[in-house]
This record gives structure tokens, sequence and C-alpha cells, in this order.
């Protein structure tokens, strides 16, 4: 990567934030949340805007996108490139933070109603998810404008911002958006406000160089988002930043989009399921049936057997 | 980035990144305009005014060019087990190629051990170099590419004669345990115009050919006709080179797996697991090495054995190790996205897509029928039916391999 330059600390930030009404229980009623306790979607937000100022605060030039993640779509929130071109140029900074937080909350709110209308009409099991793929992919489209547009660019990263559990039938989707945002040297940094880790956003920070991290206190979000996630590529290099605490390499199986750490792979196409079958369901292979392939394995069978 | 299991070629595996290869030799400013090109888009009217360029049309062209070079869905997860026999006779000594021929091996040997790594996530490699007449095997077929790199690297001094014979038996003698679902191969980096062999060769070449080893040669001086044979005999390919590039070029062609095999390769469900890599920083004591390691590792998820890389055989209980992201590189080619189609100017001036404003994928906006201020084609995915600028159809489907739209609906 090229050294020092004048946008080392310029950065576009593109936050994926958790909006799924399911996971947060509706505004309303948090009876039914399945989120963290204590930690209701209107303190989440607080958290989360006050961390928006303050990345316009540590540089001006920042530029900063909103993308919702929800059960059933995902939209843009905001976008700081979008808001500076329709204000005028020379207007109170003050107005404009009052403006970011009010454009942020009457979009979100839009957002949320058409997610809980849906949620009412057809709720399912598969609601508890949240479309992550979707909003990645969407992440990376934007910051692909900005990689095409005028040079020297701010340098692009993706938090995400998930509290619901990890969704195996997204596992290809996620898997490709890691391997592309790898490509454009696009960091993705994750922090989980729920209560289960991560084991896609593993695989991501581990894959991308971003930081993974499941804060012990969610109340406290706001603190993790400035201390850790605030801090820009080219300061990173000189920080001592949460160490990864392990990645979760297990995929999803074909079959039943379920999440394994055994399987089996066919050799033509590489397809993982979860149970020994005939055929291969994916590229139509007709499987020969083969012993087991190392003596290893089979010296321990045997050992087990006598 | 992360460390090398996940891959470190940021191109895309299935060389997307070719232009860049093509362009090795020529200067970086050469490069930029031999690959833009731009002047072949300038137009002249009739009286040799320069026209100006129509932005569409470029557009509607790339998206042709695109959609044809999409051939065939290859199959890619092919497991291959191949042998690189690097002849280190005295004639690799010579400096026709520079800085030796053995030089020229060497780097060749290297950025197509990393290539084939990055194309055959499953597959084994091993070296054997050919040295005073004698074939001997610098590393056991495995999956680690640094391994390979490494002892090559401490291996460069060159003498004697060179044998294929003895080459050819030493590989078919450990290829001849592999798995059956495996598919055999021996590629030779030849340097020598002549073979010192033990026996007849000739029966050498059929024992191969009995075992279903494909022999391939890469010749430094001239065509030799026991390579030819040994090709043609084995089913591989034989290819001279006239320089170091042309080398480099020939050897990687052996990086992908050969199409012909891809249809008779026996297919086999193959059992495997997906360890979790250890938190930095803990200490733990690992199987293959049987040494105490600080940070990273892995846990095989059958007995909980520490290995230290990937992909490997559990040592204790024989289980088949893979990294699942790199068996993930290869399943955009399995589920494609399907191509987006352009949205005709008429429907458009039906006033339909007044919501459908911004691209769905980047928020840049779109051309409409009415403006003029935004050149370029509109694109619709025939799935979700969300709109896409051009730039987003080209990275989606060169890069991404998901479409946003449909990734935001619920399945
Ligand atoms: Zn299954
Ligand atoms: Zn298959
Ligand atoms: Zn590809
Ligand atoms: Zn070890
Ligand atoms: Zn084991
Ligand atoms: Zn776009
Ligand atoms: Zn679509």
């Amino acid at each position: 990567m090229d050294a020092l330059n004048a946008t080392d600390d310029i950065s576009q930030v593109v936050i994926l934030l958790e909006a799924n009404p399911y996971f947060w229980g509706g505004r309303s009623n948090g009876a039914h949340s399945t989120g963290p306790a204590n930690f209701t979607f209107d303190r989440f937000l607080e958290h989360v805007l006050l961390f928006i100022n303050s990345l316009h605060l540590l540089n001006q030039a920042n530029r900063i996108v909103v993308i919702a993640t929800g059960a059933t779509s995902c939209a843009y929130l905001y976008d700081s490139n979008a808001a500076e071109l329709s204000e005028n140029a020379r207007t109170a900074r003050v107005s404009k933070k009052l403006s970011v937080v009010e454009k942020i909350t009457q979009k979100l709110e839009d957002f949320m109603s058409k997610e809980a209308v849906y949620d009412l009409n057809q709720g399912t099991e598969d609601n508890r998810y949240s479309l992550l793929s979707g909003s990645l992919s969407m992440a990376l489209c934007y910051i692909q404008r900005i990689l095409r547009g005028p040079s020297p660019h701010p340098l692009p990263r993706i938090l995400c911002l998930q509290g619901t559990p990890d969704a195996p039938p997204q596992y290809i989707a996620v898997m490709n958006a890691i391997f592309s945002a790898q490509r454009s040297l696009v960091p993705i940094d994750a922090c989980i406000v729920g209560n289960h880790h991560s084991a896609f956003l593993q695989q991501a920070t581990h894959i991308t160089g971003g930081i993974y991290m499941k804060p012990p206190a969610p109340e406290g979000l706001f603190e993790y988002l400035s201390m850790v996630f605030a801090t820009d590529l080219y300061s990173r290099k000189f920080l001592q930043l949460p160490r990864a605490s392990g990645v979760d390499f297990r995929a999803s199986c074909f079959c039943h989009k379920k999440s394994i750490d055994m399987g089996f792979v066919c050799s033509v196409c590489l397809s993982i399921f979860c149970k020994g079958q005939r055929t291969c369901t994916t590229c139509n292979a007709i499987f020969a049936p083969s012993k087991q392939p190392n003596p290893a394995a089979a010296a321990a069978q045997k050992r087990k057997v006598s | 980035m992360g460390p090398e299991e996940d891959g470190t070629n940021p191109m895309d595996e299935d060389g997307d990144g070719d232009a860049e290869e093509q362009g090795r030799d020529m200067e970086a400013w050469e490069k930029a305009y031999a690959e833009d090109r731009s002047w072949e888009a300038l137009t002249e009217d009739a009286s040799g005014l320069l026209l100006a360029v129509d932005v569409t049309q470029q557009q509607r062209q790339h998206r042709r060019r695109f959609a044809a070079s999409k051939g065939p869905r290859i199959q890619r997860g092919i497991i291959r087990y191949v042998f690189v026999v690097c002849d280190f006779s005295r004639a690799a000594a010579e400096a026709d190629f520079k800085p030796s021929r053995m030089g020229a091996v060497a780097n060749c040997v290297e950025a197509f051990v990393r290539e084939f790594f990055d194309q055959n996530p499953l597959s084994h490699l091993g070296l054997i170099t050919i040295r005073n007449g004698v074939a001997r095997r610098l590393t056991d077929l495995s999956g680690s590419p640094e391994a390979h790199i490494r002892a090559l690297r401490a291996n460069l001094e060159c003498s004697g004669d060179a044998s294929i014979q003895n080459a050819i038996d030493l590989a078919r003698g450990y290829l001849s345990s592999i798995p059956s679902y495996g598919h055999r191969e021996v590629v030779i980096l030849y340097s020598a115009l002549s073979t010192c062999d033990p026996g007849d060769i000739m029966d050498s070449i059929a024992e191969c050919k009995k075992a279903n080893i494909r022999c391939s040669v890469v010749g430094l001086s001239a065509e030799i006709y026991i390579c030819k044979t040994l090709c043609d005999k084995t089913g591989g390919v034989y290819s001279v080179a006239i320089s170091e590039s042309h080398l480099k070029e020939l050897v990687l062609e052996h990086a992908p797996p050969p199409p012909a095999v891809a249809e008779s390769a026996v297919a086999s469900l193959v059992r495997m697991g997906f360890p979790q890599r250890g938190a930095e920083g803990t200490v733990a004591l690992c199987a293959c090495h049987r040494e105490v390691k600080l940070g990273g590792g892995y846990t095989c998820p059958r007995c909980k054995a520490r290995v230290c890389e990937l992909p490997t055989e559990c040592h204790i209980c024989g289980l088949t190790l893979v990294s699942s992201p790199h068996l993930a590189r290869s399943y955009h080619h399995l589920f494609p996205v399907p191509g987006f189609e352009e949205v005709s100017v008429q429907l458009q001036s039906m006033g339909k897509f007044d919501v459908l404003r911004l691209c769905y994928g980047c928020q840049q906006e779109l051309p409409t029928a009415g403006s003029k201020a935004i050149a370029g084609v509109r694109l619709e995915c025939p799935r979700c039916k969300q709109h896409f600028c051009f730039d987003c159809d080209v990275y989606i489907h060169e890069s991404l391999h998901n479409c946003p739209g449909c990734e935001s609906l619920v399945k």
C-alpha cells in the first residue's frame, strides 16, 4: 500500500446498523425482545448517533454512510456526501449536526415501520435473522463508487453493528462479500451487540484485517465504539487494539443450511453436506463408494474396535 | 490482511487478473495505455473532426464482451496430487535464461506453487529434484505452499546428468498410494537435452499410463523426442519455453485443473473438519510438531488436537482439516448472479421508474430517458427487479458475485 499521504486519516466509514424489529422487540414493547437486557433500540441508536457525530468531529473530512440491516429489507439511512451536496456550504455546523440525527431518525422511523408491517403479515421463523449479506453487498457497491471516484479518495472501511445470530442460508453470499472486500483491501470491523458471537463476522474480520469485538457491557457501547472503532486505518498500526479471541470457522451445509464443524465435501464442486449421500445435489456427480482414504483414520478405527 | 491460509492473492482466483499477467514486461506507463487503448474509442466524422465518445455504446460493448467471455461452467474442485520435478543437472547452470536456468526455474516454481494452491484449495503438491542422475524427493505431498518454497530455496545447486526415468519412477512410487478420487500428475521442468536412465524408460512410461499419472514437460532447451513421447502417452502437455516470461506462462498454465480431467475424475465425498482458530496469545501444545506454540493454531473438531497449519490431516485422528473460507472461494462459480438486463428507454419514458432514481447498489444517480446529464445504461436484475448502474453491474458480476437487491429479500 502507498505510504504516508494526505488522505491517510480521512475515512469513509460505512456503518451497517442492526435494525431487526424482531431482535429489538419493537420500540414499544421490549418484552419480546431477543436482544440484550436493559438495552433498548433507542439506547442503542443514541450511542450510534453520538459515535457518528464524533467521527465527524475527529476529522471534518470523514465521510459516513449508514445502512440499515433489517429482517426483510435493507436501506440506506444516511450519506454524509449527499448531505453536503444538498446543504448550503456555509450553514452553521451546529445545525448540520442536528440534521444528521434528525435525518437518520426520520429515515429509520420509516424503515422500522415498514419492517414491522411486513413482520406482522408474514412473520416467519427466519425473522430472527437479519439480512447481513444484503447490507454488506450494498456497502461494498458504495465503496467501489468511492474508489472509482477522484483520487485521493478517503480510506474505506465497514463497521457491522450486529445483534442477531448468523443466518446460515446467507453463508455463501456473506463469504462472497468478504472475499470481494479482501480483494479491494476494505477491512470489515464488527461490534456485536447481541448475545451470540458471530462466526461470519469473526471470519470477515480475520480475512479482511478488521477488528472484532463483543463488548461485555452493551450499556457502554459508545465507549467501545469511540475507543476502538473510531480509529482510522493509519493510526491502527500504532495502537494496541483488542486481539481476536479466536475464529469460528464453521461452514453451513448446503442441504439443511445448518452450521457444522465437520461434514462431507464433494470432491468435484466442494459443496458441503452434513450427511453422507450417493450423489451431489449441486453438481450431480455420482460418488464412488470409497474406503476411508487415509491409513491413520483406518488405524484409529481399528483401535477403537479391538 | 489475514494469514496465508485465506489465500494472499488479491486477484480473483479464476484469472480475473489476466491482463496484469500479460502486461508483465511492459513499463508501467506503456501498460496504462495498452490496457486503456482510449484512442480506439475515438471516432471521426466525415470532415475528420473528432466526435464525442458515446458512453452508452461503450458500456454495451463491455457487457457484450463479458457475456461472451463467460464460457461453460468449469468444475474447480478437482483434488489433484502433483509432483513438480526440477531438473537441476549441469544443464541448469546455463545462463541463457536469466539469472540462470536454475534461477528461472526456481522463480517459476515459486509462482506456480502459490497459484496452484489458490486455484486448487484441496490439492496436494510435492517437489522432486534431479541432480547427478539421481531423483530426490525434496518435499512430501502436502498442502502448505510456504514449506515447498522454503525447501526449494534451500536446495539451489546443480551438477551431473539428468534422468527422466528416475524422476517419474520416484513420483509414481509416491502417487500410487493416494486416494482413488485424487488426480495424479507430474510436471517436469527440464533443462537437459538428454536423459541418462538406468533401464528402459518406455517401461516406466507404460507404468505411468497404467497408474493414470498425467505427465507434462516444460522444456528449457529444445524439443526432445522422449519428452514428447512421455507427454503423448500419458495425456500430458509438452511445451518448450523461449524466454523467462514464456517459461512462467507455460508453467502457470498447469495451475488450473486440466479441463479434460474435470469430466473423467471420479467424484467422491470426502469427510472433512473445519477447525476453529485459537485465540491470539494462548499457549498450546501442537500435535504436528509436538512443541509448545504461542497463539493461532487450529483445533480438530473431532479429537480436539491442536495443529499449526491448514490444510492438513489431523495427526491424532486422521480427519482431513481444511479452512472453510478456502472452500468458499469457489462457490460463486456454483451459484452465479443472473445477468442483468438493460432497461429500454421506452419503458423509462412511461414514467414507471420514478421511484428508482438511484442505483440500488451505490446510490449513484441513474440515467433517465429525459435527461442528458447522466449518460450510460440502466440495468435491472431479473430476480429482484432492482435497478443498477453500469459500474455496479460490472462489480457485481466480476468481483462481488452477490446481487445486493436479491440479498436484501427474505428467501
Ligand atoms: Zn445438511
Ligand atoms: Zn458436487
Ligand atoms: Zn471468480
Ligand atoms: Zn505444529
Ligand atoms: Zn483429530
Ligand atoms: Zn451503482
Ligand atoms: Zn437481484
